[in-house]
């Protein structure tokens, strides 16, 4: 359960704003908040699988460039129509300036 | 602009659960991925930030108006002076609230949420568009943009029923299904049609809905018979009657006589330039295929967007009125073909449309 996997750089992203990172076969979406603070969710939005690294992050939701659907991406609950469903969230962490996250 | 006939079978099956719905889907044109002109991220997030001025500037202005127009009619009720405020009154009210239903069930308008659920709840009762019911199938209409067979919000379907167009400037065809669906929806039917965009959980809160906006009409009803006049009504139902002219005159035009079952909102999709009164009424919707292209962008951003990507899209459509002369003679010849379109030429900088998508229409070969 220790599969850690370098995503990016932190300086990568910017506030307030979400980066798309795929391994394996997968993808995630990477956040940075307003506080500085990163967060790791599915890539795409569980209403019609659009990679929401194209949306929009204000505050802790990122909404889902296709059809507005909007989710905490702090907790991957969903927070408005057309989302029902709650994202996948992954661990995170930040080690000598690289984020890292457990995709396990 | 080139007129093109296409080899999709007809007649064309409209039903969400019939022949083309499933054609639709086993095409792949169902949900598929769609062009979209490419704009650096950072430009991007700029165009999609949110803001509330701009929508509470305007919304104060359409209350505003509304309601002093509302009350200039209500005033003069009984002489003729009473014309031009429920003129007004009623293109606010059976017309401007197409755009802010639109725009705040996108969440676009404003950026606090809450602001954007309050201005919809009350367009949506005015327009007699259930919030719940429009709002699923709006997303459906996002997926599958004039997708026959998936797309539930197709204005004229081929061959065009010109009756019902025309009626529709009087809110008559619409006004009615709305009422009925109404009806319907308050005494707990959900219709198959409707089963197939809205899911099993929201349906109770369209039943909710319809039983609360039932006993707004009967109580308005009521209140006409009491007071023995018409006024309570010209207030509340009827202005999405005589006030529905602008937005079908600027609603048919968003796809009208352009493309279907094509992924390229380019093909399918109309932007005219319009003005400055219509814009506000419309919230900038003219500007439509940037808004299908991209839908996270708010109204007050769109002739930015509009501005950017300008290189990539078809030439807007100068006026309102270029664009019906350019419609009505489509919906006229598709009356006797239904397989005919126009195709917006693109300009030299643009990407060209890639022929592969949409391998059922011979757009290349088939020009007249």
């Amino acid at each position: 359960m220790s599969d850690w996997v370098e995503a990016c750089a932190a300086g990568d992203i910017d506030e307030e704003d979400v980066m798309r990172f795929d391994h394996a076969g997968r993808s995630f979406a990477i956040y940075r908040s307003p506080d500085d603070e990163y967060f790791a969710t599915e890539g795409l939005c569980t209403h019609e699988k659009v990679h929401l690294a194209d949306g929009l992050v204000m505050d802790d939701i990122i909404e889902c460039p296709k059809h507005n659907g909007r989710f905490n991406y702090k907790t991957g609950a969903a927070r408005g129509a057309p989302a029902c469903v709650n994202l996948k969230t992954y661990p995170v962490k930040v080690d000598a300036g690289k984020v890292l996250i457990q995709v396990g | 602009m080139t007129a093109i006939t296409s080899s999709a079978a007809s007649p064309r099956d409209y039903s969400l659960t019939g022949r083309d719905a499933k054609l639709a889907v086993e095409n792949g044109l169902a949900a598929a991925e769609w062009y979209h002109t490419e704009i650096q991220r950072k430009q991007m997030k700029a165009l999609m930030q949110r803001s509330d001025q701009p929508a509470i500037r305007d919304t104060v202005i359409w209350l505003g108006a509304l309601i002093l127009s509302g009350a200039g009619g209500a005033w003069f009720w009984g002489s003729w002076w009473c014309v031009p405020f429920f003129f007004v009154y009623g293109t606010l009210y059976g017309s401007s609230t197409d755009s802010r239903w639109h725009e705040c069930g996108h969440g676009t308008a404003f950026r606090t949420q809450w602001m954007n659920d309050a201005v919809y709840q009350l367009a949506c009762f005015m327009i007699m568009r259930n919030p719940v019911t429009w709002r699923w199938s709006h997303t459906r209409h996002h997926t599958d943009t004039i997708i026959v067979g998936r797309d539930p919000e197709i204005a004229v379907m081929r061959p065009p029923d010109l009756l019902r167009v025309v009626l529709n400037f009087f809110g008559i065809l619409d006004a009615w299904h709305a009422m009925t669906d109404m009806a319907r929806n308050a005494a707990g039917v959900v219709s198959a049609a409707e089963k197939t965009f809205i899911p099993e959980q929201e349906q109770p809160k369209a039943i909710r809905v319809a039983r609360i906006w039932l006993a707004i009409y009967i109580a308005t009803i009521a209140l006409a018979l009491y007071l023995h006049s018409w006024l309570p009504l010209m207030l509340v139902g009827l202005p999405r009657l005589y006030g529905a002219w602008h937005h079908v005159m600027t609603g048919l035009l968003q796809h009208g006589g352009l493309a279907d079952n094509v992924i390229d909102h380019r093909l399918n999709s109309r932007t005219v330039l319009m003005n400055p009164i219509s814009r506000f009424i419309y919230w900038n919707m003219n500007y439509h295929v940037e808004h299908h292209m991209f839908p996270m962008v708010p109204y007050h951003a769109l002739p930015k967007l509009h501005d950017m990507i300008k290189h990539d899209l078809p030439a807007p459509t100068p006026s309102i009125l270029a664009g019906y002369r350019e419609m009505i003679p489509a919906f006229l010849r598709q009356l006797r073909n239904e397989d005919y379109f126009i195709k917006r030429e693109l300009p030299p900088t643009a990407r060209p449309y890639r022929e592969e998508l949409h391998n059922d229409i011979p757009m290349a070969a088939a020009a007249e």
